[in-house]
C-alpha cells in the first residue's frame, strides 16, 4: 500500500488540502483527514457505477463508441445546434474551464455554471454592492465573531468549523472558548447547537431580520416586539455582539441565497457586513459547494468579463441573467443542444427545464452514472480531477489550490476531452 | 527569420540615439548588425521607431483585478471585442480580461508590463492569469510590506532572517521584486484601523512603517535584486500627505545599491507618487505639494518615481492598500470590495469617478503632469497610471500627447477641467514640452532600466529582445505641439510591432500572437543554512497559521509557459 499526503480534496469549496490516501494500484482504499463526504468521493464508496468508454444512444440503448465518434458527434451537436448551452463545470479544474470558455466562443454558445442554481444570487449582489471577504486563514487567526447565515456546516462543509472556528488561531489561543457563534437558521440543526445565539427566524423572513440589524447598528430603534419571528431585544443583544467584533465574518448559504427575497437579502447582508465596518472590522465568505465553482467564475471572468451566464450567440461576450441563464434557455426552450460538464442538472433542475433537456440531444462529461447521464445522447467519461487528474481550483474565498492526481487510469481529462471537441468544431465551422 | 526595418526615425535613449534615420536589423528575436540579403523588408519611412513600452507598474493579472471585473459588469459592457480569426473575444474598458489586455498593449507598441501587486498566497492566481494574456512580457511583484515573517524578523533585528526569507519567498512565489504598500498600514486594517505616517507602528508586531522600509530596502541590496524596493508609501491619497511622502523617500538614502543582474543605480521606487504629493488638512484647504516632491527628486539620485497620472476616466481602484479602499468608499459610497490574507496582506477594490467637473480629481490629473513636468531628469521618472487606480493603460497614448503639448493641456485647463486644477496646483504655470527622446526615456528606457532588464529591454542596440514599436507619426513634418490629436492616434494604433523579431501588430490590429511572454522572476539564495532554518520556522507557522499546506504553497513550474530566472545573489 501506497501512502500519499497533501491531497486536495475534490468535493466541497473548503477545498482541504490535508488529506492522505491510501492507495492500492489504481484504486484509492482509505484516507485520513477526509470529511466523511470525502472520504466517500476518494473510496467510491457509495458503488457508484462509473464509465470508463464512451457511449452514444442509439435506438434509445447506450452503446460503447470509439473516442473519436464520441468526440466528433459531440463537436457536432455544438456546431449544428442555433442556441447551444455549456453548462456545470463546478466539478473539473481551470484549466479544462478555460477550455470550455473558448470552445463557447467558437461555438457561440451560452456557458454557464453551477452558480446558477446556487450562489447567482450572491454573484448577482457583490455586483450592487461589492464583496468584503477574507481568507480561511484570517477568519482562524483574527475571528471572535462568527456567524452562519442559512447554512449548516456541520453537515455540508463538514471541516469548516472544525479547520477555522474549533482550532486555535494566532490571536485566539483558546479557539473556540474566545469565539462568540451565531446561527441564523429557521431549523435546529447541528451547527445550531454549537451556536451561543440562534436566531431561529420564521422562514423567508432573512430580509426583514437583516434590515431591522442594519436598523439598530445606524442606531434606530425596532418598533415592535418582534422581527422575523425574534424579540427585539434578542435583536438588539445580537447587534451588540456583531458591532463589538473585533474581527467578525459571515458566512452565508442556500438558506438565504434561495429564500424569499434571493439577491437582495444578500445585498442586504453585505450592506450589513459593510455598515459594520464603521465600528468593527467585519467580513463575509459564501458557502460554495462544489470544490472549484469559484474557479469557474474566476476563469470565465478573467476570459469574458463576466462570471457565469455569458452568451456568445453574436460573437462577443454578452451577460444577462434571467435571459441567459441555463433555466431561463431550457424552460424557454430557446435551447436545441446542450453539453453538460462536470455538474449534475438532471438531479437538481426544475421538472420543466428536465423537460426540454429529454427533447434535445444532451452530451455529458461525466465520470459516473447519474440522472444526467440517464438522459444523455452522448457520454465521454473523463478522468476525475484532484484523484485521476491534476489542474487548478479555487477555494470558497478565493485561494488557488493545485489539485494532485493520486491514481493513473488512463482516461483523458475533461481538457483533453474538450481540447479534441474544440479543434473538430473549430474544422466543422471552417467548412461551412 | 531575420526582418530589416529600413528608414524609420528612431529614438533609443539607452543608446543615445535621437531621431536618427536608421535600420534596425532582426534575426532570431534579437536585434543584430546585419541581416541577409532575404531578409523580410518593412519601410518605415516617416515614421517613429522606438523600442518596445516596457509597463513598471500595473494592475493586470490577479485576484484583486479579477474582483475589479466581477464585481463590475457596468464597466465590461463599455468595452467589448468578439472573436475574431487566431485571437479571443473579451470585454472590460478600466479592466480589462486578460486576452484583450495582452492586445491592448502591443497595440499601443507596449511589450513588457509588471504586475505591481501579487499577494504570495494567491500567486498561483496572478499566474494563471498571466498563461491567458498574450504577447507581453511580465512580472509580478509579491507584496512583503505586511507581512509577519518580515514584520517578527524586522522586529527582531535580524536582517539575514528577512533576506533569508525573503529569497525563499520570491522562488516560492515566481515574484520579482520587493513590493511595499502601505507599511504596517495594511496589517492594522485586519483589525479595522490604520496607521498614520511611517512612525506608527503595526498592532500587536510594533514596527512602524519606516522600520519596514529601512529594512526591506537593505535586504533588497543583500540579495542583489535587480529591482530595487517597489514603495506605495502611507496615507495615499490624504490631504498633506506629502511630509510622509518625503520621509518615507530619505529612509533607503545612503544604502548602496547593488544589483547582481542589470546595472540600475537606485535604492528606491516610489511608485503613484502623484496620490502621495496633497498638502494641506482637508479636502478644502487641500493643495499640490507636487513642487516640492518634484524637488526631491531633483536633489536626490537615490530615487525613481512613477507618477500615477489620472485620465480622468471612469475607472476601477484596487490596491493592497485595504484601510485605503475602505476609506475611498466611505468617501464616494460605490461599491466596496475587500479581501485580507492571513498572515501577508489584504487588499480592496472601488470604483471611481474622475471627473473633469469635479475639483479634487481636476487637481490630481493637474499634480500628476506637474510632476512630470518639474522632475528635470526623465532618468528619475516613469511613465505609468498605476493603471487602472488613476485611469487605465489605453490612455498612456493621451498622457503622452498632454506631456508633449503645452496647448493640448491649455485646452483642457480651460475647456475641460475643473478650476481647482489652476487654484491648486501650478499646472498652467509649465510649458515645458516633452520631447520623442523623453517620451522613450520614461516609456521605455528609464523603467527597463530601474528593472534591471535593460540588457534585453527598453532598447534597439544589437542583442536586445526584438520588441519594437513603430508609430505612423512623421516627426519631421508634424508637430506634436499642435498636431496633438494626431499623435495621441498614432500611439494608441502603431503601425507595426514587433516582439521577440515577429511582427505581432499591424496598422493598430493584432495580427499574430507570437510566443507566450516571458515571466521574469528571481532566482535567489541568500544564504542555504539559513534559508533551511527560517524555511523549518515558516513550516511550523504554516501548520498552526495557515490554511493551506506548505507542500502546497509554492506555485509550481508547470504555471509558467515561458519561465525567464533572473539572478540575484546566489551564495
Amino acid at each position: 500500500m501506497e501512502i500519499v499526503k497533501n491531497v486536495v480534496c475534490p468535493f466541497c469549496g473548503m477545498l482541504c488540502d490535508d488529506i492522505i490516501c491510501k492507495v492500492e494500484g489504481d484504486e484509492i482504499v482509505g484516507t485520513l483527514n477526509a470529511c466523511r463526504i470525502g472520504h466517500s468521493k476518494f473510496v467510491h464508496a457509495e458503488g457508484a457505477e462509473r464509465y470508463k468508454k464512451p457511449l452514444i444512444r442509439k435506438n434509445g440503448e447506450l452503446v460503447e463508441v470509439t473516442m473519436e465518434e464520441a468526440i466528433d458527434k459531440a463537436a457536432t451537436v455544438l456546431a449544428e445546434s442555433k442556441r447551444p448551452l455549456m453548462y456545470g463545470w463546478s466539478c473539473t479544474d481551470c484549466d479544462a474551464q478555460a477550455v470550455g470558455v473558448e470552445l463557447a466562443e467558437e461555438a457561440k454558445a451560452i456557458i454557464d455554471n453551477t452558480a446558477s442554481v446556487c450562489h447567482g444570487p450572491s454573484v448577482l449582489a457583490l455586483q450592487d454592492v461589492g464583496y468584503p471577504i477574507c481568507t480561511f486563514g484570517e477568519v482562524k487567526n483574527r475571528a471572535d465573531v462568527v456567524v452562519y447565515w442559512g447554512c449548516n456546516p456541520m453537515h455540508a462543509h463538514p471541516r469548516n468549523l472544525s479547520r477555522l472556528v474549533f482550532s486555535r488561531g494566532f490571536f485566539r489561543e483558546r479557539g473556540l472558548a474566545d469565539r462568540t457563534v451565531i446561527v441564523v437558521d429557521p431549523r435546529k440543526s447541528d451547527s445550531s447547537k454549537l451556536a451561543d445565539i440562534h436566531l431561529q427566524l420564521d422562514y423567508d423572513k432573512d430580509y426583514e431580520l437583516l434590515d431591522a440589524m442594519r436598523a439598530v447598528l445606524l442606531g434606530n430603534e425596532i418598533l415592535y416586539d418582534e422581527v422575523a419571528g425574534i424579540p427585539k431585544e434578542t435583536i438588539y443583544e445580537a447587534v451588540d455582539v456583531l458591532k463589538n467584533a473585533k474581527f467578525g465574518v459571515l458566512f452565508f448559504g442556500m438558506g438565504i441565497t434561495h429564500s424569499r427575497g434571493k439577491h437582495r437579502n444578500i445585498d442586504t447582508a453585505i450592506c450589513l457586513v459593510t455598515d459594520l465596518n464603521d465600528s468593527a472590522k467585519f467580513t463575509l465568505i459564501p458557502m460554495r459547494g462544489h470544490y472549484n465553482v469559484t474557479g469557474f467564475n474566476q476563469v470565465c471572468t478573467w476570459e469574458s468579463g463576466y462570471p457565469f451566464c455569458v452568451d456568445f450567440a453574436t460573437g462577443s461576450a454578452r451577460y444577462n441573467p434571467g435571459e441567459t441563464g441555463s433555466n431561463d434557455l431550457l424552460q424557454n426552450k430557446e435551447t436545441d443542444g446542450m453539453m453538460v460538464v462536470a455538474s449534475d442538472p438532471g438531479a437538481h433542475f426544475p421538472q420543466k427545464a428536465l423537460e426540454r433537456m429529454a427533447e434535445i440531444p444532451v452530451i455529458s462529461i461525466e465520470p459516473h452514472r447519474t440522472p444526467t447521464t440517464e438522459m444523455a445522447d452522448i457520454i465521454i467519461p473523463p478522468a476525475i480531477v484532484g484523484m485521476e487528474a491534476e489542474g487548478t481550483a479555487y477555494r470558497m474565498e478565493g485561494v488557488p489550490i493545485r489539485m494532485r492526481k493520486v491514481v493513473d487510469i488512463g482516461l483523458l481529462s475533461d481538457k483533453e476531452i474538450l481540447e479534441r471537441i474544440l479543434t473538430r468544431v473549430k474544422e466543422i465551422n471552417a467548412s461551412k | 527569420m531575420e526582418h530589416i526595418i529600413k528608414n524609420g526615425i528612431v529614438y533609443d535613449p539607452l543608446n543615445n540615439i535621437d531621431g536618427e534615420q536608421k535600420d534596425i536589423c532582426i534575426k532570431d528575436g534579437k536585434i543584430v548588425d546585419s541581416v541577409s540579403a532575404d531578409a523580410n523588408v518593412t519601410d518605415a519611412s516617416g515614421q517613429i521607431i522606438m523600442p518596445g513600452g516596457v509597463d513598471p507598474h500595473t494592475h493586470i493579472a490577479g485576484a484583486k483585478v479579477n474582483v475589479g471585473r466581477m464585481i463590475r459588469p457596468e464597466d465590461s459592457k463599455k468595452d467589448v471585442v468578439g472573436r475574431a480569426p487566431g485571437q479571443r473575444g473579451g470585454s472590460g474598458f478600466s479592466v480589462p480580461s486578460t486576452f484583450m489586455t495582452g492586445y491592448r498593449y502591443a497595440q499601443m507598441g507596449y511589450t513588457t508590463a509588471m504586475e505591481a501587486a501579487m499577494p504570495p498566497l494567491l500567486a498561483r492566481h496572478t499566474h494563471e492569469e498571466f498563461h491567458d494574456t498574450p504577447i507581453i512580457d511580465h512580472a509580478a511583484y509579491p507584496l512583503f510590506g505586511n507581512n509577519w515573517f518580515v514584520m517578527q524578523y524586522l522586529k527582531e533585528g535580524d536582517l539575514d532572517k528577512t533576506a533569508a526569507y525573503a529569497s525563499w519567498l520570491l522562488r516560492a512565489t515566481k515574484g520579482y521584486a520587493i513590493k511595499i504598500v502601505n507599511p504596517a498600514g495594511t496589517e492594522a486594517w485586519a483589525w479595522g484601523g490604520n496607521v498614520h505616517g511611517i512612525d506608527d507602528p503595526a498592532p500587536y508586531f510594533d514596527v512602524t512603517g519606516g522600520e519596514i522600509i529601512k529594512g526591506l530596502a537593505e535586504v533588497n541590496e543583500m540579495l542583489g535584486l535587480p529591482h530595487p524596493i517597489h514603495l506605495h508609501c502611507n496615507d495615499l491619497g490624504h490631504p498633506g500627505n506629502y511630509e510622509t511622502t518625503l520621509k518615507s523617500f530619505d529612509i533607503p538614502k545612503g544604502i548602496k545599491a547593488n544589483p547582481i543582474t542589470g546595472n540600475r543605480d537606485k535604492v528606491l521606487y516610489a511608485t503613484h507618487v502623484q496620490f502621495h504629493s496633497y498638502g494641506g488638512t482637508n479636502w478644502r484647504d487641500f493643495v499640490s505639494e507636487a513642487p516640492k516632491i518634484a524637488d526631491y527628486v531633483n536633489k536626490n539620485d537615490h530615487i525613481v518615481i512613477d507618477v500615477g497620472q489620472v485620465t480622468l476616466d471612469e475607472t476601477t481602484t484596487m490596491t493592497a492598500d485595504g484601510p485605503m479602499e475602505y476609506d475611498l468608499h466611505t468617501l464616494n459610497g460605490l461599491k466596496w470590495a475587500n479581501c485580507d490574507v492571513e498572515l501577508e496582506t489584504g487588499s480592496g477594490v472601488v470604483p471611481f469617478i474622475y471627473s473633469g467637473k469635479a475639483p479634487v480629481p481636476s487637481s490630481q490629473w493637474a499634480i500628476g503632469l506637474e510632476l512630470f513636468l518639474l522632475v528635470n531628469d526623465p532618468e528619475k521618472i516613469c511613465l505609468t497610471t498605476d493603471s487602472p487606480n488613476a485611469g487605465p493603460f489605453t490612455r498612456y497614448p493621451r498622457v503622452m500627447s498632454w506631456l508633449m503639448s503645452n496647448k493640448y493641456r491649455e485646452d483642457m485647463i480651460e475647456n475641460h477641467v475643473h478650476k481647482w486644477a489652476q487654484k491648486k496646483t501650478s499646472i498652467a504655470t509649465i510649458d515645458r514640452e516633452y520631447s520623442f527622446f523623453e517620451i522613450a526615456q520614461i516609456s521605455r528606457a528609464t523603467p527597463a532600466k530601474v528593472l534591471g532588464l535593460s540588457d534585453t529591454k527598453g532598447h534597439l542596440g544589437v542583442g536586445a529582445d526584438a520588441d519594437i514599436a513603430i508609430y505612423p507619426f512623421n516627426p519631421e513634418t508634424q508637430d506634436p505641439s499642435t498636431d496633438y490629436m494626431k499623435l495621441e492616434e498614432a500611439l494608441t494604433a502603431a503601425s507595426y510591432v514587433f516582439k521577440d523579431g515577429e511582427i505581432v501588430v499591424k496598422d493598430g490590429k493584432v495580427v499574430n500572437i507570437g510566443l507566450p511572454g516571458r515571466c521574469y522572476w528571481v532566482n535567489s539564495i541568500y544564504d542555504e543554512e539559513l534559508e533551511k532554518q527560517i524555511v523549518g520556522e515558516v513550516e511550523t507557522m504554516f501548520k498552526r497559521y495557515y490554511s493551506v499546506n506548505f507542500a502546497n504553497y509554492a506555485v509550481q513550474d508547470e504555471y509558467l509557459p515561458r519561465s525567464t530566472p533572473v539572478d540575484g545573489v546566489i551564495l
